[in-house]
């Protein structure tokens, strides 16, 4: 285990709003730690929408998911805060002296005064495959993740999906497993072209199959896998046999640990008051997406703003006895000299 | 205004009013339709709006691009009629559309 991390601010969630959070608490001289589930920042930005335009951010007229995440850590850049990507964060433990511990599935750990919980809608996990039953088999025969290459040697492996993950892993396990059999719906495929060739050249050389349909049933006992049943496009079904089955359906957004932080929920949101955007437990905030108050409205600019106010909060919690001074960037030659335009 | 009528998985009907220029799945979720869940809010990027056009009109409503395409991968018991209803735009022609609403969303 990792030395655990003293420090005043740990922002859970890098997207537009957990990224704002660092200006505003930099403005105020608080360094923050971020830790994100996904492997890079932006958040619903990077991963749901890079590409789209948005029209409701003020003084943007248009700017994609990716040109708002690029412009913020440039903005964010005079802050350097200390990201923690491909890192969930589990733990949330009081600690005596009104301060937190934290802890993400990476084994990393946190001793920080203030939280701020700028998590969207929740993390980004593995999509399980609409088949019934499926759970049975998770973590025994279905895996949403590679974790050992060496776990699929001599194995009958299912893969399915037509994306870079599911042809990525088909090209990786087909020297290694007994066979490798990629399921897609259709003959078209979002991976990489190259990597599409490098599959079809295996499926022509007989060293995988490739099979179209959708996966209706898992057949197998006690998580243990031997077939899974597929349909085809005429609705005719047939079986293949495979011991494991890796099924790479896209992300989609959890609730995730959040749920067990002992903190007050409704409907999977996190209710905060409209002054500092606190939560019912002093010292954490919750910021964005993932909070709710009476006019909620999710935009990212209703972020921002709670991102500003939260900072205020968050400072005096920190430093009680600061005075804190309110200042314009304008004009402020102190503020100006932490953004290092001074 | 179009008419639009959707089919549950029971073979319960609804018909709404929709605008045209609206989608679909806009016309859905502001009547409250079961089955249709959007989670993306319309960014093509859930497949939770997963819809069945029925046979009469899949040739007025025509087929998915490729990014639909490429989401509908991630949707449930896809059939050669499947579309995401977030991507079907309304307009006159399509007045009496008749879509059904999958088993499940994703």
């Amino acid at each position: 285990m990792t030395e655990t991390i003293k420090t005043d601010v740990v922002i859970v969630g890098a997207g537009p709003v957990g990224l704002f959070a660092v200006f505003e608490l930099g403005l105020l001289d608080i360094r923050a730690h971020v830790v994100d589930i996904l492997d890079r920042p932006g958040g619903q930005c990077a991963e749901l929408y890079p590409e789209k335009p948005i029209y409701d951010i003020p003084a943007l007229p248009v700017v994609t998911g990716q040109q708002l995440t690029d412009n913020l850590l440039e903005q964010i850049k005079p802050f350097q805060p200390t990201f923690h990507f491909s890192e969930m964060v589990t733990g949330l433990e009081r600690l005596p002296d009104d301060r937190f511990l934290l802890s993400t599935n990476g084994g990393e750990r946190f001793d920080t005064k203030v939280v701020v919980i700028a998590a969207g809608g929740g993390s980004f996990q593995p999509k399980r495959p609409p088949i019934p039953g499926v759970e049975a088999f998770e973590g025994k025969s279905v895996h949403y993740a590679v974790r050992r290459m060496e776990a699929f040697r001599g194995r009958h492996v299912l893969i399915v999906g037509g994306g870079d993950s599911a042809l990525d892993w088909t090209l990786n396990l087909a020297p290694l497993a007994a066979r490798v059999t990629l399921l897609h719906r259709r003959d078209a495929f979002r991976a990489a072209p190259d990597s599409v060739n490098k599959m079809r050249a295996l499926v022509d050389a007989g060293v995988i199959d490739l099979t179209l349909g959708q996966a209706v049933e898992l057949i197998g006992e006690n998580g243990v896998l031997e077939a899974v049943r597929v349909k085809r496009d005429d609705g005719s079904t047939h079986e293949i046999a495979a011991d494991d089955m890796l099924p790479f359906f896209g992300l989609t957004m959890k609730l995730g640990p959040i749920a067990d932080w002992g903190l007050q929920l409704n409907e999977n949101l996190v209710p905060v008051d409209t002054e500092k955007f606190e939560t019912t437990t002093p010292g954490i905030f919750a910021i964005g997406d993932i909070n709710a108050y009476p006019g909620k409205l999710k935009l990212i600019l209703s972020g921002f703003h709670e991102a500003a106010l939260m900072a205020q909060a968050a400072a005096r919690r920190i430093d009680p006895e600061r005075r804190i001074v309110f200042q314009y960037t304008t004009s402020s030659s102190n503020l100006q000299k932490k953004l290092g335009v001074a | 205004m179009a008419k639009i009528t959707f089919i549950d998985p029971a073979g319960e009907q609804r018909t709404v009013q929709a605008e045209p220029g609206s989608t679909v799945m806009e016309a859905a979720i502001r009547n409250d339709i079961p089955g249709i869940d959007a989670e993306c809010g319309g960014a093509c990027s859930c497949a939770t709006c997963h819809v069945y056009v029925d046979e009469q009109w899949t040739e007025k409503v025509g087929g998915p691009e490729p990014m639909e395409e490429d989401m509908l991968d991630f949707a449930y018991d896809v059939r050669p009629t499947s579309r995401l209803s977030c991507q079907i735009k309304i307009t006159p022609e399509l007045d009496g559309l008749v879509v059904s609403t999958p088993e499940r969303q994703g």
